[in-house]
């Protein structure tokens, strides 16, 4: 056993610990993850981004227009400032103008694309399923009518749809759960105790 | 001035954005290239406030000795070793700043998520008790698609992974398909009343 396995592991249970109730060892994880999770961030952060986006257009390309992002990114900082917080919206509506390309990129790529793909081809019952399901379900999020009589039944059959797809969703996840799980538990047994090869 | 110039940039800078979508032109291209570049400075920054965030909530409780403070410190300690472990040794295979990675980080991080694997089948049981006709479906789905994932499934019938597949491939694609399509319009409706400055709450309070 290395004493990597063993942090590994002596980690793990304070985690798993939870599932009793809550105690100071899974706070004291709870706290560790967030600050080595903060921690590994920042110089990841510097390397991949700063470094290559900041200083060395700045200081070693010349490039001395960067300084102006650069002053607008450190006005960020103000936020917490009670009379200059106001400075702090300027970073953010920089980043906000991008909303403009989402108005048409979204209009093509998740809603018209979507119902082009949702109608052709209707050549056999899968893609015919589909098309009802699609046009049914997005009845039923159609408020402006009531569901009563035949528009009614018409939206149930959506709902139906909706349940089937809520439940392979829930399958999914509960799966991608499971396999995490199995990866501690292997760990658990395997690494640091040695029971299973 | 304080909320009517930021809202002009964002105006001026969207509407330059859906120009941009539709004019295949270089002014466009070297506008959005433009834009990448100086957003690209910009986001670093944004670290400095989520460090300031942490240290103001955690120092906060640590210099007012509230109750578990002590964890406070943890976190603090934590986030400035793991910081300074990179800075000082690099972030290469080997350094103390991987070993806190893979040792520290990576397995919290997937016992915290396996975690969920307990709540989700216990609120599971709670919300599936199969009281509708619907809730059964739901019910049924699920278990066909958990089935299908494993040999288990396999063993009890042939035809489970085929019917995962199907209800994956068909029901559950209706389903997406109809909520992206929402999920769309929604982002269109969203994007324009930032655009028109009806939606405000992006600049947070105060005048």
């Amino acid at each position: 056993m290395t004493l990597s396995n063993f942090v590994a592991a002596f980690l793990t249970l304070c985690i798993f610990s939870f599932l009793y109730k809550e105690n100071p060892f899974y706070r004291f994880g709870e706290h560790l993850l967030v600050g080595v999770s903060m921690g590994y961030a920042i110089p990841l952060i510097y390397d991949t981004v700063f470094i290559p986006y900041v200083y060395r257009p700045i200081f070693l390309d010349h490039n001395y227009i960067i300084i102006i992002p650069a002053v607008l990114g450190f006005l960020y900082v103000f936020r917490y400032s009670k009379n200059l917080s106001w400075l702090a919206r300027y970073p953010i509506v920089f980043g906000m103008g991008i909303v403009g390309m989402s108005v048409p990129m979204s209009m093509h790529s998740q809603v018209l694309v979507q119902m082009k793909t949702a109608m052709l081809p209707l050549d056999n019952i899968n893609t015919i399923l589909i098309f009802i399901g699609t046009v049914t379900i997005l009845l039923y999020f159609f408020f402006s009518k009531a569901h009563k009589g035949a528009y009614g039944k018409v939206t149930n059959i959506g709902v139906w749809f909706m349940m089937i797809g809520f439940g392979a969703s829930f399958g999914y996840t509960v799966m991608a759960r499971i396999s995490l799980l199995i990866g501690r538990i292997q760990f658990l047994l395997g690494d640091f105790l040695g029971l299973i090869k | 001035m304080k909320r009517q110039i930021p809202l002009m940039i964002v105006m001026i800078l969207g509407f330059l954005f859906v120009i941009h979508t539709f004019v295949p032109h270089k002014i466009s291209a070297d506008f959005y290239d433009w834009w990448q570049e100086w957003a690209k400075a910009i986001s670093p920054f944004a670290v400095v406030l989520g460090v300031i965030s942490l240290g103001m909530v955690h120092g906060t409780k640590i210099s007012r000795k509230a109750p578990n403070w002590q964890y406070s410190l943890v976190t603090v300690l934590a986030l400035v070793f793991t910081a300074a472990s990179g800075f000082i040794w690099g972030r290469q295979e080997g350094t103390p700043y991987m070993w806190l990675f893979k040792n520290v980080q990576m397995p919290m991080s997937a016992t915290m998520f396996s975690l969920l694997a307990f709540y989700i089948a216990s609120a599971a049981y709670k919300a599936f008790r199969a009281r509708s006709a619907e809730a059964t479906v739901l019910l049924i789905a699920a278990i066909i698609v958990m089935l299908g994932q494993v040999p288990l499934g396999m063993q009890i019938s042939r035809w489970i992974p085929d019917i995962s597949t199907w209800i994956l491939n068909v029901p559950n694609m209706a389903a997406k398909r109809a909520i992206m399509i929402g999920v769309g319009l929604g982002m269109v409706a969203t994007s324009l009343k930032i655009l028109l400055g009806i939606e405000r709450t992006y600049l947070g309070g105060g005048d």
